[in-house]
């Protein structure tokens, strides 16, 4: 479903260039669900951004459904099978449209109909009641916020999800029930899932396999199982797995 | 607990909506010593507006009542916006929930780091920029001379949220309200973010209210816990005993989170009760009388 190999992403010119990204590869397989997690700073965000063609600065290859993709250019079949939740609901939601709007006017988009049912649909799927359906971005909580922004992402029915910290900013209850939302809807439709995390626990539940991430490459790719039994065989994945544990007190 | 800082008395927020009045905050009491005081409590329950009310943000229509809100045994409710900047501006810092959304995002971050230190230090006050790039080594930004020069669009989610805590302790606060500070960090540098705001409770005697969504950091990082659910405390508990909390929602919001050593296909999820919205406070102490707790 989706192929990353060699790519290095860049900003700005020498002298003051940042290479955000050197040499990233990895492949997901239809219907797998891939984990990229690591430091605050390495480069995750912005692999999702060069796939969604967001970025023009980059070289190497991305090829998504077998179609290689170049430079910023993304078809409209593209855009209906890829779909990206941003890191910051905030900044991707519209201070002027109200939730309905978002949700409705992607829907149009995608040249679907029954516009009415469905935003109600995508709205009880992502746990938020009737009453939110007319608010306005600054009306809701962080967490409200995330769930639109996840909602607008399924309206399009894409088929490759790439997801930045989608539940970072919800309670764990919210948490809890968007991702089994998200175990069931790519059981039944096969979705393919990208996800980034800082939350080893919630790579854990939801992915196959991982990346994990340092300065601007990738340090090791393993499956969940080796997370789990702290099996990685690189010295900063290991102390990633002990630092989450938790908080010990200087 | 030590000597009061903050006393907060049946503190409420109110907007009006097409369905009526909608209370976000509905009657929250507690007090903040010198000591980090955990909040935490489903999306919506009230926390980020907790904070914001204790500030003076509230935007309107919204509007805030309390019994009682003091800082230092002075009253700080409702004061002309003038005065509460002052008040931000060096007695209570808050690091918002959404940092780069804070952040100017057409003003270098540098000069956004120096600005609040001198806002606080007074102009002419030895070499801001210095103050700045100790301010972002401390927070673990890998290259703090970029940074300083960078614009808030041109680092990430992590980085942004890690100057704000930067700005933030610039003008060395009494009180800071961190509103989940650490929910887009990596967990090495989330260690040793946590570990400065900790210093700073232990010797600088600030008062820290860290509200987060992640129960087991809570527990481990904070000396005390308000569990809130729509609008209001529904248990007070020692950070240390939250995984023994008794309250239902608060056992399922234990539940829910997922486990490394223990895969299911789906989370458990939480059975809200309507009871829950107004039954007593369960209060771990139970030593006190008041409603909505301390
Ligand atoms: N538009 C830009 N201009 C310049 N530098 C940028 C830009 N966008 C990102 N960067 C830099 O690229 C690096 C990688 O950023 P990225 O957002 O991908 O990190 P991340 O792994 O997602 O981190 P986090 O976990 O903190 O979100 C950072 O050093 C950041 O400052
Ligand atoms: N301007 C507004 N008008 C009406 N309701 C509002 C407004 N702003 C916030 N609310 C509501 O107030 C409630 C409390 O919001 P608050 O931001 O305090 O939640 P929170 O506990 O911080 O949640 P989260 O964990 O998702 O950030 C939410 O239900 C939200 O929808
Ligand atoms: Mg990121
Ligand atoms: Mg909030």
């Amino acid at each position: 479903m989706l192929t990353v190999e060699g790519l290095d992403v860049w900003f700005g010119y020498p002298p003051d260039r940042v290479d955000a990204v050197q040499d990233a590869s990895f492949t997901v397989a239809q219907g797998e669900s891939f984990g990229l997690v690591g430091e605050s700073g390495s480069g995750k965000s912005t692999i999702l951004r060069a796939i969604a063609g967001l970025i023009d600065t980059w070289s190497g290859r991305i090829v998504v459904d077998d179609q290689q993709v170049e430079g910023r250019r993304r078809d409209r079949a593209f855009h209906k099978t890829v779909q990206m939740v941003f890191q910051d609901p905030y900044a991707s939601l519209h201070p002027r449209h109200s939730v309905d709007r978002v949700l409705s006017e992607t829907l149009k988009l995608q040249g679907m109909d029954d516009i009415d049912r469905r935003v109600q649909r995508l709205l009880d799927d992502v746990g938020l009641g009737r009453g939110f359906r007319f608010r306005y971005p600054h009306q809701l909580s962080g967490g409200q916020r995330q769930r639109v922004a996840i909602a607008r992402a399924l309206a399009a029915e894409p088929r490759l999800l790439l997801l930045d910290e989608p539940t970072s900013a919800l309670d764990v209850s919210v948490q809890a029930e968007i991702l089994n939302l998200m175990t069931d809807l790519r059981a039944e439709h096969g979705l393919t899932y990208v996800m980034v995390s800082h939350d080893l626990a919630v790579v854990g539940h939801m992915c196959d396999r991982l990346a994990v991430m340092q300065g601007g490459r990738i340090v090791e790719v393993m499956k969940v199982e080796d997370l789990r039994q702290g099996a990685a065989s690189e010295a900063y994945t290991k102390s990633l797995i002990e630092a989450s544990a938790g908080y010990v007190r200087a | 607990m030590s000597e009061t800082l903050l006393s907060v008395r049946d503190l409420r927020v109110a907007f009006p909506t097409r369905q009526g009045v909608f209370e976000a905050v509905r009657g929250v009491s507690f007090d903040l010593g010198r000591e980090r005081l955990g909040v935490v409590g489903e999306s919506g329950s009230g926390k980020s507006m907790t904070g914001r009310a204790i500030l003076g943000l509230v935007r309107p229509p919204g509007k805030v009542t309390a019994d009682r809100l003091t800082l230092d045994g002075q009253s700080i409710l409702n004061l002309p916006e003038r005065k509460m900047r002052a008040i931000r501006g060096s007695h209570i810092s808050m690091v918002m929930q959404d940092p780069k959304f804070s952040l100017n995002p057409v003003v270098k971050i540098g000069d956004q780091i120096m600005e609040a230190y001198r806002l606080h230090a007074g102009r002419g006050s030895g070499n801001a920029r210095d103050k700045a790039l100790e301010m972002l080594a401390a927070v673990q930004i890998r290259d703090p001379e970029r940074v300083m020069d960078a614009y808030p669009h041109e680092v990430s989610g992590g980085m942004g949220q890690r100057i704000m805590i930067a700005m933030m302790l610039a003008p060395d606060p009494e009180i800071l309200i961190a509103d989940e500070p650490t929910s887009a960090l990596d967990v090495s540098v989330r260690t040793e973010v946590l570990n400065i705001m900790d210093r700073l409770v232990r010797d600088r005697g600030m008062g820290l209210i860290f509200i987060s969504h992640d129960l087991n950091l809570v527990a481990q990082f904070c000396d005390r816990v308000l569990i809130m659910y729509a609008g209001r405390i529904v248990e007070t508990i020692e950070a240390k005993n939250l995984h023994n909390a008794r309250h239902p929602y608060t056992q399922g919001l234990l539940n829910s989170l997922p486990r490394l050593d223990q895969p299911v296909k789906h989370l458990p999820v939480l059975e809200r009760q309507d009871s829950w919205r107004d039954a007593p406070l369960i209060d771990e102490s139970m030593e006190t009388e008041l409603p909505g707790g301390l």
